[in-house]
């Protein structure tokens, strides 16, 4: 026997570090990329949606002779036909596969209809009479609240609660509803397999959980249902719930043919969970010096009408309601609340990014207060490690530069002070020069990686040798954020070999992979794809009693012993499961070691605003990021650009307008995302420091980059401006009445 | 679904005649046909109407695309055609669509009032000339009979010397104008203001064009109290995009701005 830990793997080409092409990159600039949206199998029929143009209603009575007797329609189903589970849902079961009695949400699914071609169905599912008793809408989240109407209430005491300070300011903001808008709309496939049971292809961020509920809804055996991932075109949080699945496996199911069904952009926007809407009080007490002595805040959430993740969305924005700030007496109220308006639920940020909006807007308020340069009251309060937790108590075990970062953040150089190229209202021409005031603002923030609060959070990857290297698999979901890039390089990295490539399999060929979500699958998917490859390496290196493996196969001093032919012929593989560390649920006061780890980052905002006409074009948003270990630093700057480009539409003029649980812009003329000539230029700073639990220390890097984003442009809206910014998106009537 | 391709300006008038719903660039019908608010079963294709595309001197043809006019009309039409869309969709859109869609946010529409054009247009039976102020007469409502096809826009003999065109919308390019106007001046001072999404129809802001027309050199107590007129002009309402109150208060600061970059 030799010694277990040979030579490390050598520097393999594409690995750990270096900036690789992402192998889906080329087919998506060609249009070869085969999305969900393009799956097609012969004789498919088409499925669409009848919905209820109300917010809230009774059911009197559902019609659906009007849409069978269209030719070419297959099947028209309703609630009776749910074999299974009549109810669906992420955290909680609450969410009726298609309405039977009671209608809680604009846009809620009544009816399905399979036709032969698009237009039929659409028309079909038009055509499905149903007669409704309109009932009043419940739509002020306030009023939701009195009336107890809750999906979860926080409560968070730590410390003395009868501390105070002498410098004290209290604000109240409101952070307006969100949408993830992701290129590709809600689309998928499902194939019946002939003996009662269903291949289901579909966007989604999490297989494992979309088969949990599909299979539970169908009433069928878990090993009925096979989820497979597809192509996907973005998702930001909008594909963690069930939307079409059930629906298509119910429809292929019934007329024993595949269905397919792909979302229009209008049934897009209410067929997807939104950012929950905000309203936060605050109250800041701070010492002479600067230190914080107390914070208070109430922070309501608006979930809509069904739970979806607002209980873990509430949770994020309770206990991030400090920011990476220390504080030892802190008091927190949230309630997540239920109404008739549209369902909220995960959303990039995940509840922290609209309470960072408040307390970075209450830190500027504090530094005027205090006369003091608000980077300098940041530097004083920054967490870090070794700290507690303000709201949790929880001591930071894993490196957290936030002085660094806000340190780099100041340091980085400011743009000139003239003309930018283009000025506020862009090619609507309406501002000169002279019209123009350019102001300033920072913000930091922080937020959990990986799932939190006793959440068993793992993931499960295989890697196997075959073709002249090593392929992993995984039911991890890629999105488009770079994850089979990623996990192809820490592959490569451990096993020393040079040729892998990742094959993304379906639910009943490997364990869950978890969520792509909470910035974690870099971190928890990498983390088992980690485990496997240097398992691999050793049992393959401990079997040949070889002393490094290569892209040659296994050598001995030097020499090939055995070919990577050779092995690949003896079927190696190693399965692996990799869990971060443990989390505990939270105490009565909300107090625990909650979270597994977290990430700072900070931005400075540069803005031009025309103050008379309240337009507003966000020239740089500079960022200094805490990333652990940028594992390939091109697709981490793609996130941190994203990310920002998604921080600056929630400040300038992303808003989904809900006038009585009615979405009046739900479409690209009306829901505004920036365009190009909105982007600002970006210069980014990757904090690196060992220590975190991550493969090769890395640290999610997906969601830090909009959490404080918006509120640094709203900072520096407020510095052009001299206004108070207490909302955002910053309207243009904001700023100019 | 019938469709018809005809390549001749009469037999298309004969297609519309039978009831055939026109398409030329398609980006507001083709919407329309997306969101399932109209089905139209009988359609007649205009591109291939070489007559509706041709454009000489001050007669437009409705055929001429944004692309066009973006880079030939004149400076308030080009300047307006620059906002409309994205490249692909000027290169698709048409006048004549924005003049018969006659959406009150149109951009193409208060350049058009401000220079007193008239549409043309024409049936099997003939044509008629009508002025802006008859054609317009509520949100996407025009006197255009059911048998008329809009076949050009007549402008002026002779333009003002000074124009400027703003538009005032949330993002840099690709918005729905919250706010438009086109402000015209001659040499001799005559001054007219064109507006667009603060009323049903497109407007003339009348009142401030005769205050600021009679004077040679507007003072700042001038300038101001024009702003205030053509604000006080506007009928802007509240919808999802703005409020009654900013765009009222945004078209006087828009024409106002319009007008000191004629007076340079």
């Amino acid at each position: 026997m030799t010694a277990p830990s040979r030579v490390r793997p050598a520097r393999v080409a594409g690995g750990v570090g270096d900036s690789t092409l992402r192998p889906d990159g080329i087919p998506k600039l060609e249009g070869s990329f085969e999305y969900a949206q393009d799956l097609w199998q012969e004789g498919a029929l088409w499925g669409a949606t009848t919905r209820s143009p109300h917010a809230h209603a009774r059911i009197v009575a559902v019609d659906v002779s009007p849409a069978l007797s269209i030719g070419g329609v297959h099947a028209v189903l309703t609630a009776d036909d749910v074999p299974g589970s009549p109810t669906f849902g992420l955290e909680h079961s609450d969410q009726p596969v298609l309405a039977s009695d009671v209608i809680n949400y604009w846009g809620e699914p009544v009816a399905l209809v399979a036709a032969e071609d698009r237009d039929t169905a659409r028309r079909a599912a038009a055509a499905v009479k149903v007669r409704y008793e309109i009932l009043e809408p419940l739509t002020d989240p306030g009023e939701a609240d009195t009336r107890d109407e809750a999906f979860r209430r926080i409560r968070i005491r730590r410390g003395d609660q009868e501390a105070s300070g002498p410098v004290v300011v209290e604000g109240y903001y409101e952070t307006a509803m969100q949408d993830q808008a992701p290129l590709g709309t809600e689309a998928g496939l499902a194939v019946p397999d002939g003996q009662g049971g269903v291949d289901l292809f579909a966007t989604s961020q999490f297989l494992h959980v979309d088969h949990e509920q599909v299979v539970a809804s169908l009433g069928l055996s878990a090993d009925q249902v096979r989820a497979h991932p597809t192509g996907i075109g973005g998702a930001f949080g909008s594909r963690e719930d069930v939307n079409l699945h059930i629906h298509l496996c119910m429809l292929a199911l019934r007329t024993g043919q595949p269905v397919k069904m792909v979302y229009d952009r209008s049934e897009s926007f209410t067929g997807h969970v939104h950012r929950h809407p905000a309203r936060m009080w605050y109250r800041h007490e701070a010492n002479r010096d600067g230190t914080l002595a107390r914070v208070e805040a109430r922070i309501l959430l608006d979930g809509g009408a069904y739970a979806s993740t607002t209980p873990a969305v509430l949770a994020n924005a309770s206990y991030f309601a400090v920011g990476p700030y220390k504080c030892d007496s802190v008091a927190v109220d949230g309630v997540g609340t239920r109404t008739n308006n549209p369902p909220c639920g995960a959303m990039r940020g995940f509840g922290a990014v609209q309470v960072c909006f408040a307390y970075e807007t209450q830190m500027d308020r504090l530094a005027d207060a205090l006369s003091m340069d608000p980077i300098e009251l940041r530097r004083k309060n920054a967490l870090t490690t070794g700290d507690h937790f303000a709201t949790t108590g929880q001591i930071i075990e894993t490196p957290l530069p936030t002085v660094e970062v806000l340190e780099s953040l100041a340091a980085m150089p400011l743009p000139a002070d003239s003309e930018s190229d283009l000025l506020p209202g862009g090619s609507g021409l309406t501002t000169e020069a002279r019209h123009v005031m350019r102001g300033i603002g920072y913000a930091i923030g922080i937020k959990n990686l990986g799932f939190s609060e006793g959440f068993d959070d793992y993931s499960q990857a295989r890697v196997r040798l075959a073709g002249s290297g090593a392929v992993v698999e995984t039911a991890a979901i890629e999105v488009g954020q770079g994850l089979v890039t990623v996990l192809a390089q820490i592959a490569r990295t451990a096993l020393g070999i040079s040729d892998v490539t990742v094959e993304h399999v379906d639910t009943s060929r490997i364990d869950s992979a978890g969520s792509t979500s909470a910035s974690r699958q870099t971190q928890v998917s990498g983390g088992a794809v980690l485990k496997a490859a240097t398992t691999l390496r050793d049992r393959i290196l401990h079997h040949h009693d070889g002393d490094d493996l290569t892209d040659q196969g296994v050598l001995r001093n030097g020499d090939v012993i055995v070919t990577m032919g050779e092995l690949v012929a003896d079927d190696w593989q190693e399965t692996a499961t990799f869990r971060h560390p443990p989390t505990t649920a939270p105490d009565e006061y909300g107090q625990g070691k909650l979270h597994a780890d977290f990430a700072v980052a900070g931005h400075r905002a540069v803005v031009d605003v025309d103050p008379e006409l309240g337009l507003v074009r966000v020239i740089r948003v500079d960022t200094a990021q805490d990333v652990g270990k940028a594992l390939n630093p091109e697709a981490v700057l793609g996130q941190i650009e994203g990310g920002i480009m998604q921080g600056v539409g929630l400040a300038v003029m992303e808003e989904l307008v809900v006038e009585e649980g009615i979405i009046r812009n739900p479409n690209f003329t009306d829901y505004l995302l920036p365009t190009i000539l909105d982007a600002p230029d970006v210069e980014a700073l990757l904090i690196e420091e060992d220590g975190s639990w991550g493969p090769f220390g890395a640290k999610g890097v997906g969601e830090p980059p909009t959490i404080s984003s918006t509120a640094a442009v709203a900072a520096a809206i407020r510095a052009a401006t001299g206004k108070a910014i207490e909302r955002v998106p910053v309207r243009p009537q904001d700023i100019a009445l | 679904m019938h469709f018809h391709h005809p390549t001749t300006l009469a037999d298309a008038t004969q297609a519309v005649a039978e009831g055939a719903t026109p398409l030329a660039g398609g980006t507001d019908l083709m919407v329309e046909v997306n969101f399932r608010h109209r089905r139209p079963e009988h359609v007649v294709g205009l591109r291939k109407v070489e007559e509706l595309g041709a454009w000489e001197g001050n007669r437009i043809g409705a055929g001429v695309t944004w692309r066009r006019l973006e880079h030939g009309g004149p400076q308030a039409l080009a300047e307006a055609a620059r906002t409309v869309g994205s490249p692909q969709i000027r290169n698709a859109g048409t006048i004549g669509g924005n003049v018969v869609t006659a959406s009150p946010a149109g951009d193409g529409l208060p350049f058009l009032v401000a220079v007193d054009a008239k549409v043309e247009v024409m049936s099997a039976e003939g044509g008629r000339l009508v002025p802006w102020d008859v054609f317009f007469v509520g949100v996407k409502k025009t006197t255009l009979a059911a048998d008329e096809l809009v076949t050009a826009i007549h402008l002026p003999e002779s333009l003002p010397e000074r124009q400027a065109f703003g538009k005032v919308g949330v993002r840099s390019a690709m918005v729905i104008a919250t706010v438009g106007c086109v402000v015209t001046r001659t040499d001799d001072g005559k001054t007219t203001v064109g507006l667009g999404s603060v009323g049903p129809t497109p407007l003339r802001a009348s009142r401030a064009e005769e205050m600021i027309s009679s004077v040679t050199r507007p003072t700042e107590s001038d300038l101001a109290e024009f702003q205030k007129m053509v604000s006080d002009e506007a009928r802007p309402i509240t919808d999802h995009r703005s409020t009654e109150e900013y765009r009222r208060h945004a078209v006087g600061v828009l024409a106002r701005r319009l007008l000191e970059r004629c007076l340079r």
